[in-house]
C-alpha cells in the first residue's frame, strides 16, 4: 500500500486555490454589479463598476472554458 | 455455454449497469441546482442527460482495463465480469431505494473483486491496489471537497453580504448551472468510458474483436445512450437526500458546493489521484452546510451515507462472488443468475412504488423549508 500523498496534496492545493480564486472573482463581480445598479439609480456614472463587473465575470467564464477544454482534451 | 450467448448477456448487463450508474449519479451534479431552484427538476435532469451524452461521445480514451488493475485482468472471464456487474447493479438499486448516494465505480470494483476472488482465487485480487484506489480515496474525497467547500461557502457569504439580493440570487444560480454542467460533462466522459471499456474488453476476450481494438461505434453509442437515459430518469430518491436531507441549501451554498465539487473532480482526474464523483459531491454539500452554520449538517443522514460507503465494497463483493460463482458453472448458472437478478430488481422497483419519490416531492420539500436561515458570518 502506497498512498500518493504528493498527488493528493496537489489535488487539495490546486482545488483550494482555484475555488477560492473563483469565489473572489465571482463575488467581486456580483458586488461590482450591485454597485452598477446602485449608481444607475442615483443617475451617477456606472462606467467603473460596469467595467469591474464585466472583467470579473469574464475571468470566471475563462476558467469554465478552461474546464471544458480539460474535459475535451482528456 | 455458447460463448457468444454469454457475451451478449454480458453486454446487456453492462448497459444495464451503465443505466443504473446514470440515475444513481444525477444527484451529484444536479441536486444543489434543483434544491436552490436554479433549475426546475425536469429541466435539470434533461440538461444533465444531454451533457452526459455529449461527454460520453467526446471521450477520446476508453478505459483499457476492466478493473483498473484491482484484479488480475488476465484471469477475468466473461462469467466473472457478469457476476461483478450483477453485484454492482444490485448494490446500486438497494442504495437508490434507501436514497443513499454511493459510488457506482466502487460498487463495480466490489462486484469484480468478489467474483474474481471466488472464481479465480484470492491471489488474483491485488489487495494493496484496493487500498490505494478505493479505500484511501473514499476517505480523502469527502475531506478534500468538504474543506474546500466549507471555506468557499464562508468566503462567499462574507464577500457578498453587502451585494444586492436581486443580483446575488441571479448570479449564484447562473454560476451553479455552469459548474453543474461541467460536472455532468465530466461524468459522461469518465463513467460511460468505463462501460465502453468493459464491453470492448469482453468482446476481445471472446475473440469477436482483435486484441487492442478500439470500441466499435455501436458500443460507444449504446453506452452513451444508456447513461444519458439513466440520468434523465432522475434518481429522485438520492436527489432528495443530497438536495435537502443532508443540509438546507441556499443559493450561495449551492454555488460554493457545486463549484468546489466540479473543481475537485477535474483536479483529481488530471493530477493523478482519482476520486469518486459521488464522494466529492456529497462532501462538497456537507462542507457548504458547515460553512454557513457550524451545526448546519444533519449528522444522522451523513452517518448513514458514510455507512453505505463502507458497505459498498463488501456488499457488492458478496453478491458479485455468489453471482460469479454460479455463472461460472455453465449455461444454467448464467440463466439462474440473470433470472434472480431480474426478479430482485423487480421487487425493489415494486417496493419503491409504494412510497414513490417524484420530482415534485423534491421541490415541495424545499419550498416548505424556504424560510431564511441565519448566517454564521
Amino acid at each position: 500500500m502506497k498512498i500518493d500523498w504528493a498527488a493528493l496534496g496537489a489535488v487539495f492545493g490546486v482545488s483550494l486555490a482555484v475555488v477560492l480564486g473563483l469565489v473572489l472573482l465571482f463575488s467581486g463581480g456580483l458586488r461590482a454589479w450591485s454597485a452598477r445598479e446602485a449608481a444607475q439609480e442615483r443617475q451617477a456614472s456606472a462606467a467603473l463598476p460596469t467595467v469591474a463587473a464585466v472583467a470579473c465575470l469574464l475571468a470566471c467564464v475563462t476558467v469554465v472554458l478552461f474546464g471544458i477544454y480539460l474535459i475535451v482534451a482528456g | 455455454m455458447d460463448a457468444s450467448l454469454l457475451v451478449i448477456i454480458v453486454v446487456i448487463t453492462a448497459l444495464v449497469f451503465d443505466f443504473t450508474n446514470g440515475f444513481h449519479d444525477t444527484a451529484n451534479s444536479m441536486a444543489t441546482s434543483i434544491a436552490t431552484g436554479a433549475l426546475r427538476p425536469r429541466t435539470a435532469v434533461a440538461f444533465s442527460a444531454v451533457l452526459n451524452l455529449v461527454g460520453a461521445l467526446l471521450s477520446v480514451e476508453v478505459a483499457k482495463t476492466i478493473s483498473g488493475g484491482i484484479v488480475d485482468d488476465a484471469r477475468i472471464t466473461p462469467a466473472i465480469v457478469f457476476g461483478g456487474l450483477i453485484g454492482a447493479i444490485m448494490w446500486n438499486l438497494v442504495t437508490w431505494y434507501v436514497g443513499l448516494p454511493s459510488s457506482s465505480s466502487h460498487a463495480l470494483f466490489g462486484g469484480l473483486i468478489g467474483a474474481t476472488w471466488i472464481a479465480a482465487g484470492a491471489d488474483a485480487v491485488h489487495f494493496a491496489k484496493v487500498v490505494d484506489k478505493v479505500v484511501a480515496p473514499a476517505i480523502a474525497a469527502p475531506l478534500v471537497a468538504g474543506i474546500v467547500a466549507m471555506l468557499a461557502t464562508y468566503l462567499t457569504y462574507r464577500l457578498t453580504k453587502r451585494a444586492r439580493k436581486s443580483v446575488t440570487d441571479r448570479g449564484f444560480k447562473a454560476g451553479q448551472i455552469a459548474s453543474a454542467a461541467l460536472m455532468s460533462l465530466a461524468h459522461g466522459t469518465n463513467d460511460a468510458q468505463k462501460t465502453m471499456g468493459i464491453i470492448t474488453l469482453t468482446l476481445i476476450t471472446a475473440g469477436t474483436l482483435a486484441p487492442g481494438a478500439e470500441p466499435p461505434l455501436w458500443v460507444i453509442l449504446s453506452a452513451a445512450i444508456a447513461i444519458a437515459l439513466g440520468t434523465y430518469l432522475g434518481g429522485w430518491r438520492i436527489t432528495k437526500t443530497l438536495g435537502s436531507g443532508l443540509t438546507t441549501i441556499e443559493a450561495p451554498q449551492g454555488f460554493a458546493a457545486q463549484t468546489s465539487a466540479a473543481t475537485v473532480i477535474m483536479a483529481s482526474s488530471h493530477l493523478g489521484f482519482a476520486l469518486s464523483t459521488t464522494h466529492v459531491a456529497s462532501g462538497g454539500i456537507m462542507g457548504s452546510g458547515l460553512g454557513r452554520q457550524l451545526d448546519g449538517v444533519r449528522w444522522g443522514v451523513a452517518g448513514r451515507m458514510a455507512a453505505a460507503w463502507g458497505l459498498t465494497l463488501p456488499a457488492a463483493g458478496l453478491v458479485g462472488a455468489l453471482a460469479g460463482k454460479i455463472a461460472s458453472l455453465g449455461t444454467a448458472g448464467v440463466v439462474a443468475v440473470a433470472v434472480v437478478g431480474i426478479g430482485v430488481s423487480l421487487v425493489i422497483w415494486l417496493l419503491s412504488r409504494r412510497e414513490p419519490v417524484r420530482p415534485e416531492h423534491v421541490v415541495d420539500e424545499i419550498a416548505a423549508q424556504a424560510e431564511t436561515h441565519k448566517v454564521a458570518v
